[in-house]
C-alpha cells in the first residue's frame, strides 16, 4: 500500500464517519438556531433510533429502508414529546435550566436503555442487511456498499433538508422564528409548531444516522450515541452552531480529521483531538468556521 | 444564616461518616462460635454489562459444581455450600463495593471471582488486606496473584497465552510477520499483546504494526488501513467479543487478508453474532474444549446440558473446576479458616474439566492449553498445547 493509497482510504473512512456525525449535527444546530438550546438528548435519540431499526428488522422482520423509515417517524416523535414535555414549560427559564434538563434527559434515556430487557447493557450485532460488496476504486482502495450507501442517504437527506428549510412554507417559518421569535409570532406565524416541527426534523435526522451508524460499524449499543452525540456537537460548533451548511462542513471535516489523527498513529488521541479542536475553536473563533461576527442581542 | 447552614451539614457529614465507622468495627463477631451448619462462600460473577455471558456461564457453572458438592453430602462432615452472588455490572468500581459487602456484611469464608483481571485487580487488595482467599476461575493477568498470598487462580495467565498463540504463529501457521491490535483500557489486552510481542519476536518474528483503542470505540476503520497498510500475515487482537466482533467485521470490509489470532476472550456465542462470517477463520487460545474427550469433560458436558442445556463454555468449565478446587482445599484444610484455606489451596493437587492443577509459587496453575479453530460460525477443536 502506497502513501497515497493510504491517504485515499483514509480519507474514505473519515468521510463515512464525518457523514454519520454531519446528520447528527444538524439536529444540534437547528434546535439551537430556533431555541437557542443544546439539546445534549440528541445523542440517545440517536442510540434510541438505531435500536429501532435493529429491532424492526431482527423483531418485525422489516427491510433496512421501511426499517430505517419506521425509525424516523418513531424518533420524530419522540423528538416532539420531548419538546413539549420537557423543554416548551422551560421557554422562558434561564437557559441553564433548559441545558441541565437536556442532560437529565440525556441520562435518562441511557439509563432507561439499559433497564429495558430488550436493550440491557451488551452490545447487540447489527444484522448485515446488505451481503457485503467492495468497489476497488484503485489498488489496495476500496469502499464497502454500506458506506456507499451511508453516503448516498446522508448526501440525500441533506439535500432534502435544505430544500424544506429553503422552499417550504414550513421552513421559512423556522428561518423566521430563528431570526426572532417575537416578530414571527406577530406576523401570524404558529412558534410552538414551528419549534416542535424542527425537533421531529433533527431527531428524524439523527435516527437514521443511529442506523447508519449500526449498519456500518456493526454494533447497536446502550451507549453508543454518548461519544457520537458529544463529537455531533463539537461537530455543530466548528461549522458555527445554528448555521446549517456549517453543520455539515463541521461534521465531515471532524470525521477526516479523526482518521488523519489515528492513519497518523495517534489512535489513543482521535477523542482528544476532537475535543482539543472544540476548544480552540472556541478559543479562536466562537462562531465557527461559517459563523458571523454578530453582536450579541440585549 | 448560610453559614450556619453549612456548619449544620458539616457537622452531620462528619457525625454520618464517624458513626457508619463504627458500624463498620463492630459487626456481631463475637457471637460467631456456635459454628453455623452452612459455609458460605461469595462469588462476583458480572451478570449484566458488557461481559454478560461470560459471568452468567461462571455462575452456572458455580451453581452446578455447588449443587454436585451438596447433593453428594457437602464438605467438613454433612456441612453445605452457599453461593452468594455479587453482580459489579462489568465495572471496576462497582467490584470493589462487591467485595467489600461479601467480606463485612456476608462474612464469607472465601471469594470465587472476579471474571475480568481488571476487575479481580480492583477486588484482590480487599479480599487480602481481610485474609480471605480468593480463587479467581479466569482472571489471566499474572498481576491479580502478585496482589497477595490468598489470591489464587484455576486459570493460566498471559505470559502462557500469550506464548501458545506466538508460537501457535510461528510453528502451525508458519508465518514471521504479525501486527496487534491492542485495548489500551484493558489490562487484560496489554498483558497478552505484550507477552505474545516477546515470544514472537524471541521465535524470529517480526510484529509489523502495533494499534491501540479504546474498549468505547466503534469505528475502527483508521487503524485498519493502517494494519493493512503494514501487510502483516496474522493479526492479533486479544480482547474480549464485545470489540472482537466489529473489529472482525470492519476488518472483513477492508479486505484484510490476514489470519486473525486472539485469547480466550474470543470464547462467546456472541462473537458470531457481532462479527458474523467475518469470524470465520480464526484462531484463538481457550483453557478448554467440549470436544477434547477426557471422562471429567463427559461427565461434566451432560451434567451441565441436563441443567442448563446449553453446550459449557470454558468460562463455566473453569468456574466449575474452581468450585470444587475450593471445596477440596476446605475439605483438605479442615476448617472454613481463611489462613487453613489459603495453605490447602496453595498444596492442592487437583484434576478438574479443563485438566490437571498444581500450583507454582505464585499460586498460578501449571496446566496445558487448546488452540480453538471458527469454522462455519463454530468452534473446532485444534490442538492441546502443553506448558
Amino acid at each position: 500500500m502506497t502513501i497515497t493509497q493510504q491517504i485515499l482510504q483514509q480519507l474514505i473512512n473519515g468521510i463515512s464517519l464525518g457523514s454519520v456525525y454531519a446528520l447528527m449535527a444538524l439536529g444540534y444546530t437547528m434546535v439551537y438556531g430556533i431555541i437557542k438550546l443544546i439539546n445534549f438528548a440528541h445523542g440517545e435519540v440517536f442510540m434510541i433510533g438505531a435500536f429501532i431499526g435493529f429491532f424492526s428488522i431482527t423483531k418485525l422482520g422489516m427491510d433496512f429502508f421501511p426499517a430505517m423509515f419506521t425509525a424516523m417517524i418513531f424518533c420524530a416523535i419522540l423528538g416532539i414529546l420531548m419538546e413539549r414535555l420537557a423543554y416548551k414549560p422551560l421557554r422562558n427559564a434561564h437557559r441553564v435550566a433548559a441545558l441541565m434538563t437536556a442532560v437529565g434527559l440525556s441520562m435518562l434515556f441511557q439509563n432507561l436503555a439499559l433497564a429495558h430487557s430488550w436493550i440491557g447493557a451488551s452490545a447487540k450485532g447489527f444484522p448485515q442487511v446488505f451481503p457485503l460488496q467492495r468497489f476497488q476504486l484503485m489498488e489496495n482502495v476500496n469502499i464497502s456498499s454500506d458506506r456507499i450507501l451511508t453516503l448516498a442517504i446522508a448526501i440525500f437527506l441533506m439535500i432534502a433538508l435544505q430544500f424544506i428549510v429553503h422552499k417550504t412554507i414550513m421552513g421559512k417559518a423556522m428561518r423566521a422564528v430563528s431570526l426572532d421569535k417575537d416578530a414571527a409570532r406577530l406576523m401570524g406565524i404558529n412558534v410552538d409548531k414551528t419549534i416542535s416541527f424542527t425537533f421531529a426534523l433533527g431527531s428524524s435526522l439523527a435516527a437514521a444516522a443511529g442506523v447508519l451508524f449500526a449498519l456500518n460499524y456493526g454494533i447497536v449499543v446502550y451507549q453508543m450515541g454518548l461519544l457520537p452525540g458529544l463529537k455531533a456537537f463539537v461537530a455543530a460548533v466548528l461549522g458555527g452552531i445554528g448555521i446549517i451548511p456549517g453543520a455539515m462542513v463541521g461534521g465531515l471535516l471532524l470525521g477526516v480529521t479523526e482518521s488523519a489523527v489515528s492513519a497518523a498513529g495517534g489512535s489513543m488521541f482521535r477523542d482528544a483531538v476532537a475535543f482539543a479542536a472544540l476548544i480552540i475553536m472556541l478559543l479562536v473563533k466562537p462562531t465557527g468556521l461559517f459563523g458571523k461576527n454578530v453582536r450579541e442581542k440585549v | 444564616m448560610k453559614r450556619k447552614l453549612s456548619l449544620v451539614l458539616v457537622v452531620t457529614m462528619v457525625l454520618s461518616l464517624a458513626l457508619t465507622g463504627c458500624g463498620g468495627n463492630q459487626p456481631q463477631a463475637p457471637a460467631a462460635p456456635a459454628a453455623p451448619e452452612e459455609i458460605k462462600i461469595g462469588s462476583v460473577f458480572p451478570v449484566t454489562g458488557a461481559i454478560a455471558t461470560f459471568g452468567q456461564s461462571s455462575l452456572n457453572g458455580t451453581q452446578l459444581a455447588f449443587e454436585e458438592i451438596n447433593n453428594a453430602g457437602g464438605v467438613l462432615g454433612g456441612r453445605k455450600l452457599v453461593l452468594i452472588n455479587e453482580d459489579n455490572q462489568s465495572k471496576t468500581e462497582e467490584t470493589a463495593t462487591a467485595f467489600q459487602k461479601l467480606i463485612t456484611q456476608d462474612e464469607v469464608s472465601a471469594i470465587l471471582g472476579s471474571v475480568a483481571s481488571s476487575h479481580s485487580l480492583a477486588g484482590a487488595p480487599i479480599a487480602q488486606a481481610a485474609g480471605i482467599p480468593m480463587l479467581s476461575p479466569t482472571s489471566t493477568n499474572p498481576r491479580v496473584t502478585e496482589v497477595g498470598d490468598f489470591i489464587f487462580r484455576a486459570c493460566f495467565i498471559d505470559p502462557f497465552q500469550g506464548q501458545v498463540m506466538a508460537k501457535f504463529a510461528l510453528e502451525t501457521l508458519g508465518v514471521t510477520t504479525a501486527a496487534m491490535l491492542v485495548e489500551q483500557d484493558s489490562d487484560y489486552s496489554k498483558g497478552l499483546a505484550a507477552y505474545f510481542k516477546k515470544a514472537f519476536e524471541a521465535g524470529g518474528g517480526t510484529i509489523v504494526a502495533e494499534e491501540g483503542y479504546k474498549s468505547t470505540d466503534t469505528d475502527f476503520s483508521a487503524i485498519l488501513t493502517r494494519v493493512k497498510a503494514a501487510n502483516p500475515a496474522v493479526v492479533f487482537v486479544p480482547a474480549y467479543y464485545g470489540t472482537v466482533g466489529p473489529i472482525l467485521r470492519q476488518a472483513q470490509a477492508a479486505e484484510i487478508d490476514a489470519v486473525f489470532l486472539g485469547g480466550d476472550g474470543w470464547d462467546s456465542d456472541k462473537l458470531f453474532e457481532l462479527a458474523g462470517d467475518a469470524a470465520n477463520g480464526g484462531f484463538f487460545s481457550n483453557h478448554y474444549s467440549p470436544d477434547a474427550g477426557t471422562p471429567e469433560v463427559e461427565a461434566f458436558l451432560a451434567a451441565y446440558q441436563a441443567k442448563f442445556n446449553a453446550v459449557p463454555d470454558a468460562l463455566a468449565a473453569l468456574a466449575y473446576d474452581a468450585a470444587y478446587m475450593l471445596a477440596q482445599a476446605i475439605e483438605e484444610a479442615g476448617s472454613v479458616e481463611g489462613v487453613a484455606i489459603r495453605d490447602a489451596l496453595a498444596a492442592i493437587n487437583f484434576t478438574g474439566v479443563s485438566g490437571s492443577v498444581t500450583f507454582d509459587e505464585n499460586r498460578n496453575p501449571v496446566k496445558s492449553a487448546v488452540i480453538i479453530e471458527i469454522r462455519d460460525g463454530k468452534q473446532v477443536y485444534k490442538a492441546t498445547v502443553n506448558p
